[in-house]
C-alpha cells in the first residue's frame, strides 16, 4: 500500500475549523465537505489539490473539534496521506477509524517542501522524497491499529471484536 | 501499583488489574454522547455496518444543541435523522428543543455522568466531566457508532501531567482564568495525548462550575482528558445529581507523572486569549486598548448559573456600550429558569443584552450572533481559531464572564475594576 503525489504544505496547529468550517457542518456529504476543505486557511486548496496529493504539516495537525467531517473532507479531496510532525489525538483516531492514511514523522514534516514529489511506502516503513532523493524512516503502527487499517476502518471490525486482538 | 487517577478508571473499565501508559486497551463505556452534527454521521456508520440494535438504550445521550432551534433546512434534516433513530431504538436520553441544553452542561445537570464513570462523546469538549472525577474524552463519529453497537471503545492509555493548585484566587479570577493561564504556559499541544490531573489545597476554592470550565478546556491544551481529585465539592454535586451509584478513584501515592506544575492561584490575574489560538494569552493589565463589536456569554465553558450571576453583578444598573451587541445564552433550560427566578434575565434585558434559548449558536459560528469581516468579539467560549465565530476575517478573544460583561459595558476589553 503506497501513497504517492505532490506535497501541499501547511504550518503548525492546523485546526478542524479551518479544515472544514462549522458553517458547512449542516451536511455530512463527503463531496460537499470536500468543496470547502481548507477554505479559511488556503482559498486555493480546492484548485490546486490533485488526486493522490500528500498533505504535509507541522505540530498538532487537526487540533480542535472531534468533527469526523475534517478527515472525511480531506479524504474526499483526494489526499492520499497526511504527514505531520504530530497529530491532535481525536483527529488521529478519526483518521484511522475512517481509513485516511496518516504518518507522524518530524524529519519529513520539516524537510519536505511544497510541490515535492513524495511517496509513502507503508510496507517498507519509509517516506521517499523523489524530488530531493531524501528518505525518511517511519515507525509502524501497533498491531491493533494495523488490524483496524487492514479491515478498512473501525466499523469493518464490528463483530470481529478487534479489541481482543490487543 | 503506580497508576494515575485516569489509569485507575481505565483499568477498571477494561477489566484489568492495572494498565501502563502507552498500552492499547478496549474499555466498556458508561455513557456515549453525540450531538446534531456528529450523531448523524455516527448513525449512518451504524446503519451501513448493518448494526441492528444499540448496546443499551439508557447509556446513549443524543443532544440536539449545535444548530438548534433548527437554523436552516439542512440542520433540520440532520436533527430529523437523529430524532427518528432515537425513536426507533427507544433512546431514553434524547434531548431536543425545549428540553435541550448545551450537552456538557446538560449531562451533569441531568445526573447522567458521575464520579468514576467512563464517558466518550463525539464532541471534543466531552472532557468536561473530568470536573466530577470521571474519565471522559472526545472521540469521532465512527467511535460513537462502534460504541453504540458494542458498548466498547479502543483507547491508548495516557501518561499524565499533574497540576498542584495552591492558594486562593483573587477577586474576578475564575476557573476560566486558571485554565487560560495554564494553556498560555504549556501551549495548545502542551498536554498532547496526556491526562491533566488537578489536585492540591487550592481545589477547595474552586466551585464545581469553575472545575467544569477548567476540565472543558483540557482539549485546548491537546489533552486526552482533564480530571479533578475527588473531594467534598465533588461529593456534594454527585449526591444532588447522580442517578446511578458512583465510584471514588484516587491516584496511587507513587503514581508517575511526566511533569508536575505547582500553580499558586493567588498569583493568577484575569486572563484573555487573543486571536487565533487559546495559547495567545495576556493578562488583563497587558491587553491595551481593544475595541469590540460583540460579547457572547454562554457555551459549555461558561454558560452556567455562576457565570450568569457574575455577569449580572457587573451589568446590574449599567448599560451595554452602544457599539456592542451583547448576547447571553444560558446553557440549559434549568439554568435559564433559575436565571429568570433570580432576576438575572431582567438585569440583562435592562442592560440591553439579547438573551437566547439554550444553544451552542455563535460559539462555533453556527447561528445567533455571527461576526462580519473585521469584527471583534469577547467570548466566554473556548476556541478562537480563524473563522470560529463567523467570517475568517473576524477575531475572537476568550475570557471569563466577568471580563466579558465588563467589556460589554466599556466597549473595549476591560476589567470590572475599570468601570
Ligand atoms: S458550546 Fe461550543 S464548544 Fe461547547 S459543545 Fe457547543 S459548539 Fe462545542
Amino acid at each position: 500500500m503506497n501513497a504517492k503525489g505532490r506535497a501541499i504544505k501547511y504550518g503548525d496547529n492546523v485546526d478542524t475549523d479551518v479544515i472544514i468550517p462549522a458553517r458547512y457542518l449542516n451536511t455530512s456529504d463527503p463531496s460537499e465537505l470536500a468543496a470547502h476543505c481548507m477554505e479559511d486557511l488556503d482559498p486555493d486548496f480546492r484548485k490546486k489539490v490533485k488526486p493522490g496529493d500528500i498533505l504535509v504539516a507541522g505540530k498538532n495537525f487537526g487540533c480542535g473539534s472531534s468533527r469526523e467531517h475534517a478527515p472525511i473532507a480531506i479524504k474526499a479531496s483526494g489526499i492520499s496521506c497526511v504527514i505531520a510532525e504530530t497529530f491532535a489525538r481525536i483527529f488521529y483516531r478519526n483518521a484511522i477509524n475512517i481509513g485516511l492514511a496518516i504518518v507522524e514523522c518530524k524529519d519529513a514534516a520539516e524537510k519536505i517542501r511544497e510541490g515535492d514529489e513524495v511517496e509513502v511506502d507503508f510496507g517498507a516503513g519509509a517516506i521517499v522524497n523523489h524530488t530531493t532523493g531524501e528518505r525518511f524512516n517511519i515507525e509502524p503502527f501497533p498491531p491493533f491499529i494495523q488490524s483496524i487499517i487492514k479491515a478498512g476502518g473501525l466499523m469493518k471490525t464490528l463483530g470481529k471484536d478487534a479489541g481482543n486482538e490487543v | 501499583m503506580k497508576m494515575t487517577m485516569t489509569q485507575k478508571i481505565l483499568a477498571a473499565h477494561a477489566g484489568k488489574e492495572s494498565v501502563r501508559a502507552g498500552e492499547l486497551i478496549t474499555v466498556n463505556v458508561d455513557m456515549v454522547l453525540g450531538n446534531d452534527i456528529t450523531a448523524p454521521v455516527a448513525i449512518r456508520e451504524f446503519e451501513s455496518a448493518g448494526a441492528s440494535e444499540v448496546f443499551d438504550r439508557e447509556k446513549i445521550a443524543l443532544v440536539m444543541d449545535h444548530f438548534t432551534p433548527n437554523k436552516d433546512i439542512k440542520a433540520a434534516q440532520q436533527c430529523k435523522v437523529v430524532r427518528e433513530f432515537a425513536k426507533k431504538h427507544g433512546i431514553v436520553n434524547f434531548f431536543d428543543t425545549g428540553r435541550v441544553g448545551v450537552e456538557h452542561a446538560l449531562l451533569p445537570e441531568q445526573g447522567l455522568v458521575g464520579p468514576g464513570d467512563l464517558v466518550i462523546g463525539a464532541d471534543s469538549h466531552t472532557c468536561t466531566y473530568g470536573a466530577l472525577g470521571a474519565f471522559s474524552t472526545g472521540v469521532g463519529s465512527t467511535d460513537m457508532a462502534y460504541a453504540m453497537a458494542t458498548g466498547k471503545c479502543w483507547l491508548k492509555v495516557p501518561s499524565a501531567i499533574k497540576f498542584v493548585l495552591t492558594g486562593k484566587p483573587g477577586k474576578w479570577v475564575s476557573g476560566k482564568d486558571v485554565i487560560l493561564h495554564i494553556i498560555g504556559k504549556i501551549g495548545v499541544d502542551g498536554a498532547l495525548y496526556k491526562s491533566m490531573e488537578f489536585v492540591g489545597d487550592g481545589l477547595k476554592y474552586l466551585s464545581i462550575d469553575d472545575r467544569f470550565a477548567i476540565a472543558n478546556m483540557a482539549i485546548e491544551a491537546g489533552a486526552k482528558n482533564g480530571i479533578f481529585a475527588y473531594d467534598n465539592v465533588t461529593e456534594e454535586y454527585a449526591m444532588a445529581h447522580s442517578k446511578r451509584p458512583w465510584t471514588k478513584y484516587e491516584a496511587d501515592p507513587d503514581a508517575e507523572y511526566d511533569e508536575v506544575y505547582t500553580i499558586d492561584l493567588s498569583t493568577i490575574k484575569p486572563t484573555v486569549a487573543c486571536p487565533h489560538l487559546p495559547e495567545n494569552t495576556k493578562t488583563i493589565d497587558e491587553i491595551g486598548d481593544i475595541l469590540i463589536d460583540q460579547v457572547v456569554i454562554g457555551s459549555c465553558t461558561n454558560g452556567r448559573l455562576e457565570d450568569l450571576r457574575v455577569a449580572a453583578e457587573i451589568l446590574r444598573g449599567r448599560t451595554v456600550h452602544p457599539n456592542v451587541r451583547c448576547i447571553i445564552i444560558p446553557a440549559t433550560q434549568k439554568i435559564m429558569r433559575q436565571a429568570i427566578e433570580e432576576g438575572l434575565v431582567s438585569i440583562f434585558i435592562d442592560a440591553g443584552c439579547a438573551v437566547s434559548a439554550p444553544t451552542c449558536g455563535p460559539c462555533l459560528g453556527g447561528h445567533m450572533g455571527i461576526l462580519a469581516d473585521g469584527e471583534r468579539a469577547v467570548s466566554t467560549t473556548n476556541r478562537n481559531f480563524v473563522g470560529r465565530m463567523g467570517h475568517p476575517g473576524s477575531e475572537v478573544y476568550l475570557a471569563s464572564p466577568a471580563i466579558a460583561a465588563a467589556s460589554a459595558v466599556a466597549g473595549r476589553i476591560a476589567s470590572p475594576d475599570e468601570l
